[in-house]
């Protein structure tokens, strides 16, 4: 069985020759959701971008469904994988029908399947469509806001989804519910799923294999569990880093019941 | 008053819409220059700095020299219009085009990268996307252009161009005031109707997210 996204020894290289990405091998199985995680600058939006060839890599391969991502069309290509970020990025002279359905806009469909979609999807992802149909994104909160991204991503039904930090703006509650979200609509529609993190609770939440990259070079590629068990020393320096106010606070806990 | 108008009333008329003629010939040849050079440049980084640069210094020269300048010119100089013309557009020129860069240039970085990713085409994105959100700024650079031009017009009457002009350098050469005046009124209040409409169509055109929040 072919992936649905798969990395052969994935190299992107700025002009100066600097490496953002250095021979990255990396298979998604279909209806997988996998994280890249990494700190700031390690490369992990860089290779989401190479996926939907925004970036194009300098060797290697990119992989979308058994084809080389070079001998297609990216127009086609972008068309066929839902893109969400950190911002959202809704069109702000847009209202949220409008916004959500503006890759069939694109497309070329007519107006009211557009709008039907829209409807739809707004109340997949939470939204009551007879309240948020006609807003603009700058009379919704930061959480709605994601909401309509996601039904953005979703509105072609593309198999993939790309998602960059699309959480990472949000108070933790909203943050939360977002997830929650994330995790009941993929259940139900089985996209595969290739989402950058630097959050290790997000992606031990949301994910089925989690893949550390640090300085554009592949460090894990790990399923939750392991990941947390592992003893390499990158990848047990973030899940320490995650785990240092739950050491504290049991430290605490333990010195007050040593004083009695 | 009743007299002077009797006697120029329309005179006045007829040179008003010459200079309407002469500025707005030259707003829509500048605009279909300088709106497509904009996005031209917005689009090769490396064109914007000298291209501008040449456009502010045709800014620069003083609007009398610039008619003597294009007066020996084959062609352009067989006419005064197009003289006037000619020279209208090279100031209308800068203001445009300058608003047209710095409005797509302005777009939030993230509306375009989505809109890249998403998969529109180049042209969906300049149509869709671009041209909209830098409406406000091309027509605030319109409004400047359309202001500049009105008032440079009344230089055209020097090369015989006609427009309001004309009833300007008549005054000041038979030191008639009332002449002066009467050129000069109706050249300002061209400006100010040009500079009010437009900026009426320019709040039109603000998209929503710039008129404030409020549920």
């Amino acid at each position: 069985m072919s992936a649905a996204i798969e990395l052969k020894g994935l190299c992107v290289a700025t002009r100066d020759h600097r490496l953002l990405l250095d021979d990255i091998s990396l298979a998604l199985e279909r209806g997988t959701t996998t994280a890249i995680l990494g700190r700031s600058g390690s490369g992990k939006t860089t290779l989401l971008r190479a996926v939907n060839r925004t970036v194009e890599p300098t060797g290697g391969e990119v992989l979308v469904n058994g084809a080389d991502v070079r001998n297609l069309d990216p127009i086609g290509l972008r068309r066929g994988m839902g893109y969400v970020i950190q911002e959202a990025g809704l069109f702000p002279h847009f209202t949220v029908v409008r916004n959500v359905a503006i890759v069939l806009e694109a497309m070329g469909r007519p107006l009211q399947e557009r709008e039907m979609r829209s409807t739809e999807l707004l109340a997949s992802v939470g939204l009551d469509p007879t309240i948020f149909a006609r807003r603009y994104p700058h009379q919704l909160s930061g959480g709605q806001r994601q909401r309509v991204s996601v039904a953005r991503a979703l509105a072609a039904d593309p198999g993939i989804l790309l998602m960059d930090e699309p959480f990472g703006a949000l108070d933790p509650l909203t943050r939360a519910e977002m997830q929650d979200m994330q995790r009941t609509l993929l259940a139900r529609l089985g996209k595969t799923v290739l989402l950058v993190t630097h959050d290790l609770d997000e992606a031990l939440y949301l994910a089925d294999r989690i893949v550390l990259i640090s300085e554009g070079k592949l460090i894990a590629d790990l399923a939750p569990d392991a990941f947390m068990r592992s003893a390499q020393p990158d990848v047990e320096a973030y899940v320490r880093a995650y785990r240092r106010g739950e050491s504290r606070t049991s430290k605490l806990a333990a010195s007050r019941e040593a004083q009695g | 008053m009743t007299a002077f108008l009797r006697q120029y009333g329309a005179s006045i008329a007829t040179l008003t819409m010459e200079h309407l003629w002469l500025t707005g010939a030259a707003m829509l040849f500048a605009t279909c220059i300088a709106v497509p050079a904009g996005i031209l440049l917005t689009r090769s980084q490396r064109l914007a700095k000298p291209v501008m640069a040449v456009v502010n210094v045709l800014q620069t020269i003083p609007s009398l020299a610039m008619f003597g300048f294009l007066l020996p010119l084959p062609w352009i100089g067989d006419r005064a219009a197009r003289i006037a013309i000619m020279a209208l557009i090279a100031y209308a020129l800068l203001p445009i085009l300058r608003n047209t860069y710095a409005g797509i240039r302005e777009i939030d970085r993230s509306v375009i990268e989505v809109s890249r990713a998403i998969g529109l085409t180049d042209m969906q994105r300049l149509i869709k996307i671009e041209l909209p959100l830098a409406a406000p700024f091309i027509l605030a650079g319109l409004r400047t252009a359309t202001v500049t031009c009105i008032g440079v017009a009344t230089i055209a009457a020097a090369v015989g161009a006609g427009g309001l002009g004309e009833l300007i350098f008549r005054g000041v050469a038979s030191v008639d005031s009332r002449l002066v005046l009467a050129g000069a009124v109706p050249a300002a209040a061209l400006a100010l109707l040009a500079d009010g409409a437009l900026g009426l169509l320019e709040r039109r055109l603000k998209p929503p997210a710039a008129e404030g929040t409020g549920l």
